[in-house]
């Protein structure tokens, strides 16, 4: 019975695993995530993981996939984008070659237990009880850091998406400011008094320049 | 008050003036920068004197004091020490020089008015009198080579005084250049003196000289040498005698001081003060001689077509200085040393007349511009006519007696010599020809515009300020010489030291008068005690007939020049177009300057230019430089092709490399 | 079923999710396939976690929950900042972002 589940809930996982990487709307694919998400809660279970398994329904398909509707909803992002070049035949190689290693890694490593269906089953393995006893005893830090994380990610996240006073989104961004500099700053020419601060252009202005240097308020002194 | 005490106070008192005036000189009001500078300098004289009269407290045979104020470098075998050596040849000088230069800074106070760089000249000045008395006063050869170092930068600073003129500061960067050589050559006699006498100081060495030098050997000959590139370096004889007359650039007072009656008299005061080194390399000192012959002779005929006043009697100076030399290279100390004394009296009271007159020509220097200035400039005609006939060697003048006393010894020596006492009586001829050949040209005639002015009471003055050289416009504000214009007749300081200077040109020959007394060489004799010439003896009889023939030629000058310029006016144009070719040889120095030019000047250019583009441009910027930074730019080309900003290549990179790790685990476990 | 094939499924969702990050140019999708990553790793903890009969391992997954959550958080936030300076929401055009 348990290898039945498995195994639809595995095809479940891995079909939207490749939904996730194939489909060309950015949409449907956050959809094929939330359904393989579901697929790896039944896994959990089938594990004993219980707590997990809820944890991941209820946070990650929960609240993270729907935070990641509300942005592709705002983004859009529905052009077609082909990728480009060389990666595309070279990226599916790289992730061949990553699984072949890792299934020889994992499974030829000699841990024994591998094979077997796990360890003798404690009654409330995975159950909220004894993870909890756990967060607030042996991982106690952990727990904690991983708070001032969420903290810094929140703050992080409403730092970067605020919107600059004043920026309006159709307004152009001025690249060019022209501040009178202080002083002791500026080009030599501009510290001889022959041309005043933010004129541009030697071979145009240069002559006019000159003759105005001569009446012009810095030119007192100018050497 | 010790004499040594005496000499530390004569050395520090124009120290105090530089620093005084050079420190302060925003605030010194008007003129009294230069009262200060004065002041100071007689103090120095004051000092030289009390020095003098407690030397001669002591018997003939203690009169050599030294004195050490702190040890500056002793270590290692080296003794260098902040020393003095108060003897009866440095006191002689330090009375020559700070007598000398108190009469100048007098002169300068009037001559120098108005001028914008008036307490800078007078902080140099005095800068350059504490370089001198230092120089003449040095215990060892290290201080010696200091105050020779010094006073060669304090010419450099008076001879481009006026520094905006091109014409001064190129003239300042000659002299300096060329005193290099000759500071040079004395650094490495010093070394190889101290590398074999294992002592810097003067009487250490003296001393050790006979036990360590084999007589006339190759290491003596060498130093000597050396010493003697120093001294005609500095003394101005050929061949490196190029920079004396670009030298009139400065001021001329400065010209006075320093290139007539202290600094190149240096020369002479070293080679009188290592007479041991000399005497025990015969062949250096005959070179040494030889040269001063020679350039007495160069140096008289030049004079004689210079057309600048200064020039003439700068060419003069060097001439002057080339008798000295060949005296005290043959062993005629105190003949040399009183003839220095004369000279600084009567080279100096022509240089001042000679500023005067400039004066009266608002700038101008040349002799085709004067004539007829006698009746207008009485005082300073007076003093020329002192002056020349002190120096072509007229009795009773001070000159007659102390150049006739070097050619008596230099014939007293007999064999080769003989011919070098003939041709310093030839030098004695054409002295008398330039010299009274300047006086009349300036002095006699029909007087030019400017005299004429002056004798309606009205000093003339430049509309535009030039170049006496080379005629171009100036200015007279900061760098350049003021708008006065100073003659002595109006002026009472530059008339008293005009006075004290014909007076002592006068008188000054009397105390060393062949048979009645000897008073210069009684006083050196303590110096000189251990020179192989100390008794040798001039006789009488033969002293005074050299004196006798000495007035005869100087008579045979003084008429020879009054026939060419004034008895027949045409005759000088007429001898110069017989004789043209010799005439433009003379006047263009006999070629000195273009020799030099192509013998160093050119070769020291091209090996310069050649450096620059192969060694500079190609080795050093294109291989060193360029290709480490080539190697280095293509390095990181090289990696910066790496930085593309793809994120999926990083990610590729990434997943590649982790992979590779897992591998290799994976093949090690 | 053996512990194995669990791993074999974990494998496997890894790189699909790394074959994923380097295949797709939106920047969204990539960080789905990040998830994707994460997952497959989570899967992999649990499976150990039910190996040894130890707890850690959940705990483990738990926490590296977290870390997805926090890090898709601020990924997101980039990703509307982006959107609002009208730059392209692609990577290979962002590839001068830095400061």
């Amino acid at each position: 019975m348990s290898a039945v589940l498995f195994f639809i809930a595995a095809i479940g996982a891995i079909s939207g695993a490749i939904g996730v990487v194939m489909l060309r709307n950015p949409f449907y694919s956050v959809l094929s995530l939330a359904f393989h998400l579901v697929s790896l809660a039944a896994l959990f279970l089938l594990l004993r993981a219980e707590f997990v398994a809820a944890a991941q329904v209820i946070v990650y398909a929960g609240a993270v996939m729907v935070l990641y509707v509300f942005v592709v909803a705002y983004v859009g992002g529905g052009e077609q984008l082909s990728s480009g070049g060389v990666l595309r035949v070279l990226g599916p190689l790289f992730a061949l070659g990553l699984v072949i290693e890792l299934c020889i890694a994992m499974l030829g490593a000699g841990l024994k237990g591998v094979n077997s269906k796990g360890a003798p089953f404690i009654p409330g393995f995975g159950t909220p009880a004894h993870i909890g006893s756990l967060f607030l005893t042996k991982f106690l830090l952990p727990f904690e850091v991983a708070s001032i994380l969420l903290l810094a990610a929140a703050v992080g996240a409403v730092v970067l998406a605020r919107r600059r006073r004043g920026l309006e989104p159709d307004e152009q961004i001025e690249l060019r400011i022209e501040a009178p500099r202080p002083a002791w700053t500026g080009t030599m020419a501009e510290a001889a008094g022959l041309r005043g601060p933010g004129q541009e252009g030697l071979a145009a202005s240069d002559a006019e320049a000159v003759t105005t240097a001569a009446d012009s308020s810095n030119r007192e002194g100018g050497w | 008050m010790s004499a040594t005490t005496a000499a530390w106070l004569v050395l520090l008192c124009p120290l105090l003036g530089t620093i005084v005036i050079g420190l302060g000189y925003r605030i010194w009001p008007g003129r009294s920068a230069g009262w200060i500078a004065t002041l100071a300098i007689a103090l120095s004289f004051v000092f030289s004197v009390i020095a003098f009269a407690k030397l001669l407290g002591f018997s003939p045979d203690h009169r050599t004091l030294t004195s050490t104020l702190w040890d500056y470098d002793v270590s290692a075998g080296v003794d260098a020490k902040v020393q003095v050596l108060v003897d009866p040849l440095s006191v002689f000088m330090i009375l020559v020089v700070s007598g000398v230069s108190t009469l100048i800074h007098l002169y300068s106070v009037t001559y120098l008015t108005l001028d914008r760089g008036f307490s800078r000249y007078f902080s140099y000045l005095n800068f350059f009198v504490f370089s001198m008395l230092l120089l003449v006063l040095a215990g060892n050869f290290v201080l010696l080579i200091v105050g020779w170092a010094f006073v060669g930068a304090a010419s450099y600073l008076l001879i481009s005084f006026w520094y905006r003129r091109t014409t001064a500061t190129r003239a300042g960067i000659k002299a300096f250049v060329i005193n290099v050589v000759g500071d040079v050559g004395l650094v490495i006699a010093t070394f190889i003196l101290f590398q074999h006498t294992g002592t810097v100081q003067f009487l250490g060495v003296f001393g050790d000289v006979p036990r360590t030098f084999a007589h006339n050997g190759i290491a003596i000959d060498v130093a000597a040498l050396l010493l003697l590139v120093g001294a005609f370096a500095k003394s101005a004889q050929v061949p490196l005698h190029t920079w004396l007359p670009d030298a009139m650039e400065g001021p001329t007072p400065v010209s006075a001081l320093i290139h007539a009656a202290t600094m190149v008299t240096a020369g002479v005061y070293l080679i009188a003060r290592t007479h041991v080194i000399f005497e025990w390399a015969p062949t250096a000192a005959d070179v040494g001689a030889i040269g001063g012959c020679l350039t007495l002779v160069v140096a008289a005929t030049v004079a004689l077509v210079q057309v600048d006043i200064k020039r003439v009697i700068a060419y003069s100076t060097m001439s002057q200085i080339g008798y000295m030399i060949m005296g005290v290279c043959l062993g005629a100390y105190s003949a040399g040393l009183f003839h220095l004394m004369t000279h600084a009296f009567f080279k100096a009271l022509l240089f001042m007349g000679a500023g005067s007159v400039i004066g009266a020509m608002a700038g101008n220097q040349s002799l085709d511009r004067m004539g007829g200035f006698r009746r207008v400039l009485p005082f300073t005609f007076a003093c020329f006519i002192i002056g020349g006939l002190a120096l072509s060697g007229m009795p009773p003048f001070s000159g007659w007696l102390s150049k006739d006393d070097i050619i008596a010894f230099v014939d007293h020596r007999g064999g080769v010599f003989v011919i070098l006492g003939i041709i310093g009586y030839g030098g004695a001829l054409l002295t008398g020809i330039y010299t009274f050949r300047m006086i009349f040209r300036t002095f006699f005639g029909e007087p030019v515009p400017e005299a004429v002015e002056l004798e309606h009471g009205h000093l003339h003055h430049a509309d535009v300020p030039t170049n006496p050289m080379t005629g171009e416009e100036e200015d007279t504000d900061v760098g350049f010489p003021g708008p006065g214009h100073f003659i002595a007749e109006r002026e009472w300081p530059m008339k008293i030291a005009m006075g004290t200077l014909a007076v002592l040109a006068i008188i000054g020959g009397v105390i060393q008068i062949p048979g009645v007394d000897d008073g210069i060489t009684k006083f050196l004799a303590p110096t000189f005690a251990d020179s192989k010439y100390a008794h040798v003896e001039v006789g009488t009889g033969s002293a005074w007939l050299g004196l006798v023939i000495g007035a005869l030629i100087a008579v045979a000058g003084i008429f020879i020049a009054f026939r060419i310029w004034i008895a027949r006016p045409g005759t000088a144009a007429a001898l110069r177009e017989r004789f043209a070719a010799v005439y433009t040889f003379l006047w263009h120095k006999w070629y000195f300057d273009e020799l030099i030019d192509l013998l160093i000047v050119r070769p020291t250019l091209w090996t310069g230019r050649m450096v620059d583009s192969v060694l500079e441009r190609g080795l050093i910027q294109g291989v060193l430089t360029g290709g480490t930074t080539g190697a280095v730019g293509a390095l990181s080309a090289a990696v910066r092709r790496g930085q593309t900003g793809f994120l999926r290549y990083y990610a590729a990179l990434m997943i590649v490399c982790v992979g590779g790790v897992a591998l290799y685990f994976l093949i090690a476990s | 079923m053996n512990i194995g094939w669990y791993l074999v499924v974990s494998a496997l969702i890894f790189s699909i999710g790394a074959g994923g990050v380097l295949i797709r140019r939106n920047p969204l999708v990539i960080l789905l396939c990040l998830e994707l990553m994460l997952n497959g790793a989570n899967l992999a903890l649990v499976a150990f976690a039910r190996m040894w009969g130890n707890e850690d391992g959940q705990i483990f997954a738990l926490i590296v929950m977290v870390v997805a959550a926090a890090e898709v958080t601020v990924g997101l936030g980039l990703v509307v900042a982006i959107y609002r300076r009208r730059l392209p929401i692609d990577v290979d055009g962002l590839n001068e972002l830095q400061g």
